[in-house]
């Protein structure tokens, strides 16, 4: 079976550059704002989407993240909404793949295979679902997978070799490496040491490597590009769409091309990595 | 649903997975997966340890001053009128709760683990009372989270942990309550994994945290029933607790739950009342998943996890320990719920009546205590868990009757 996500890192590996993983918050600041960002990801040079489900408790992620889940939440943003801002999305785009990013209870209490058939309805490609470690795998990875539907896992710096094959065994589309030991947004990583990290993955696995958590600029995300299949970009996003809001909160006339701006600049920077290492 | 089998032992969970029925569980991220699984190991070499039982013993005796007093109420029972009730004295351990047990259990294996730096969660600042206490006793780093909230209206504590040498930092992240604080402490976890030890104040969290924080717990309900036999020459036939996450009350309840005469309760926190704001997990919330565990959770039709209300600190969490929710659905434990008013109400009357401030979280197992007293004979003989004292609330019980201190 071949996903988007499959057939989209094939095409860049073709290509010979580095895909730009972008992440942003379903219903931030305001359903319609995050629906305009998430069309215009695109275009502006994002290679595969990320969309965050809003929880109330994210506990593996920074500040930003954290504030927009709760912006989201306070404008009325449900699981079933991003499911219809996917669907809305696909009427335009059939290529971009879209991976869902979250915590687990919303899913379990939205119904684990109600949730997998309205999500394969909707047009998504992939699931990354931060407190599901391998050995929970019954609860929705496998169910997933059966759905056909891409389970993302994420490594760590503390996935040594011996535990990596337990985390690579049921992951598909790719591999979300996290740079650091910490949550979204912190301190930015040692780049240099990166690539060793997403060689020692590879000497495990024949899936594509995205690198994030601390990736900040297109100078981070060229770095990152030079040694890895693609590089994620989330916390950022959400920071520059925070400063353009009003000081109510609200999105502004600058909203969504504050984001896609930052992208466009972040996406040149992936993509002359590894023209300007040769 | 259909009803879980009955097992062959209440007392034989949980599974290898960390399961108890459907509850419990890892459901945590990868980061901190091989150090749960590395706690996991620990503690499991620790437990079979003799040296390290002798050692928790030692401090058990001398430091926390164990074993608790089995105390007969003589002026409740008179005043209930039914049921004969004793109280087991755990608000007279070191620092005033019966938190100190979990903590000196979990403080002894950071030390085999070679880790100096202790986290920690508090609400109403009883576990980061105690925890600040067992480091500066052994001289660790002390780190406790503590939502901005509980930080302005549990002062006194806050001011305690600082004496003790913890830091304590304000969560001023989502509803600024004991949720926060244990998402912010997991985020330290996440980021400080190999130096730092996470102690967890109650029976939640990811396995090994349930199983072993009751472990550490046990030591109220083995005392309770050995006193028990030598005081009334029998088993008790009723035990009641508070339950917020539920660590004094599995910690009573576990030793007896494989005595079928032995009826168990436990109370929750209902606040303004089941169909208003309120905290009671069983009786007014649905199995969901958060900070690592399955169990019953406040939240909203989405999976959003709503903010528990209580009159007390210590229990307005929205989970509850998962072992609680496998006793409930397989119904080897009712689970109650007393309201604030009730809970203040029973505040009052042990103070006036058995010359014992209790802690507000244990008033409300005595305003259960006072429903169901009266509707047994004589010789029947009920436990309740006294697990904390009162000192600390009364700044709060003397606002809401109106007196300015």
């Amino acid at each position: 079976m071949t996903t988007r996500l499959d057939a989209r890192f094939a095409d860049l590996a073709a290509r010979g550059r580095a895909g730009l993983v972008t992440y942003v918050m379903a219903g931030d600041p305001d359903r319609e704002t995050a629906r305009a960002i998430l069309k215009g990801l695109p275009a502006a040079g994002a290679d595969v989407i990320e969309f965050g489900m809003p929880f109330t408790d994210p506990m593996a992620d920074g500040p930003s993240i954290q504030a927009a889940g709760l912006r989201a939440l306070a404008g009325g943003q449900t699981l079933r909404k991003t499911l219809e801002d996917i669907a809305w999305f696909r009427q335009n785009d059939a290529a971009t793949p879209i991976v869902l990013m979250g915590y687990y209870n919303p899913i379990y209490i939205y119904g684990v295979d109600a949730f997998l058939a309205d999500a394969k309805a909707a047009g998504v490609d992939g699931l990354i679902v931060v407190d599901l470690p391998p050995e929970e795998d019954s609860e929705l990875c496998l169910p997933a997978l059966k759905a056909g539907l891409n389970f993302i896992r994420l490594a760590t710096p503390t996935t040594d070799d011996k535990r990596l094959p337990t985390v690579l065994g049921n992951t598909s589309g790719f591999v979300y490496y996290v740079s650091i030991t910490g949550i979204t947004g912190a301190a930015t990583p040692d780049f240099g040491k990166t690539a060793e990290a997403v060689a020692r993955i590879k000497r495990h696995t024949d899936l594509p490597v995205a690198v994030g958590f601390g990736v900040k600029n297109a100078e981070h995300a060229g770095a990152v590009a030079r040694g890895a299949d693609a590089v994620v970009v989330g916390s950022a996003l959400i920071e520059v769409l925070k400063g353009s809001l009003d000081s109510e909160g609200r999105a502004t006339s600058g909203s969504v091309a504050a984001v896609t701006g930052l992208v466009g600049s972040i996406a040149a920077g992936v993509r002359e990595a590894r023209k300007a290492a040769e | 649903m259909n009803a879980p089998l009955k097992p062959n032992s209440f007392r034989s969970g949980p599974d290898e997975n960390g399961r108890f029925g459907i509850y419990g569980g890892r459901f945590v991220a990868e980061t901190l997966m091989p150090n749960i699984l590395e706690l996991e190991a620990a503690y499991r070499e620790a437990r079979k340890d003799p040296a390290y039982l002798a050692e928790m013993e030692g401090h058990r005796t001398h430091f926390i001053g164990r074993p608790s007093p089995l105390y007969f109420a003589e002026r409740l029972t008179n005043h209930f009128g039914g049921a004969k009730i004793y109280l087991k004295r755990e608000e007279l351990n070191h620092t005033g709760s019966h938190k100190v047990n979990n903590v000196l259990g979990q403080i002894l294996l950071a030390r085999r683990m070679g880790k100096k730096r202790i986290i920690a969660e508090t609400g109403a600042g009883q576990h980061g009372v105690a925890t600040a206490t067992l480091c500066a006793r052994f001289g660790l780093e002390c780190i406790v989270y503590m939502g901005a909230v509980d930080v302005a209206r549990q002062a006194p504590n806050v001011f305690r942990m600082k004496m003790l040498g913890a830091t304590v930092v304000p969560v001023q992240s989502g509803a600024k309550t004991l949720k926060d604080a244990m998402n912010e402490a997991l985020r330290d976890w996440v980021t400080n994994v190999e130096t730092t030890f996470y102690c967890i104040g109650t029976v939640a969290g990811p396995h090994p945290y349930p199983a072993m924080v009751r472990d550490f717990q046990s030591v109220i309900g083995e005392e309770t029933r050995e006193q028990m036999l030598e005081r009334e020459g029998r088993l008790p036939d009723s035990l009641i607790a508070c339950v917020g996450g539920g660590s004094n009350a599995i910690g009573l309840f576990h030793p007896f739950l494989d005595e079928p005469s032995v009826e168990i309760y436990g109370v929750e926190a209902a606040g303004h009342g089941l169909d208003k704001l309120h905290a009671a997990s069983i009786s007014g919330g649905k199995p969901g998943v958060l900070h690592g565990n399955r169990t019953y959770l406040l939240m909203d039709a989405d999976g959003q996890i709503q903010e528990g209300h209580s009159i007390s600190a210590g229990l307005d969490y929205p989970g509850i320990g998962p072992e609680h929710s496998w006793l409930n659905d397989i119904g080897r434990v009712t689970y109650l719920s007393a309201t604030d008013d009730e809970a203040l109400e029973a505040f009052q009357l042990m103070s006036k009546v058995e010359g014992i401030i209790p802690a507000l979280e244990c008033a409300h197992a005595l305003a259960k205590v006072g429903e169901l007293a009266p509707t047994k004979p004589k010789d029947h003989i009920m436990v309740m868990n006294l697990s904390g004292r009162g000192d600390k609330d009364v700044p709060q019980v003397a606002e809401l009757l109106g007196t300015k201190l």
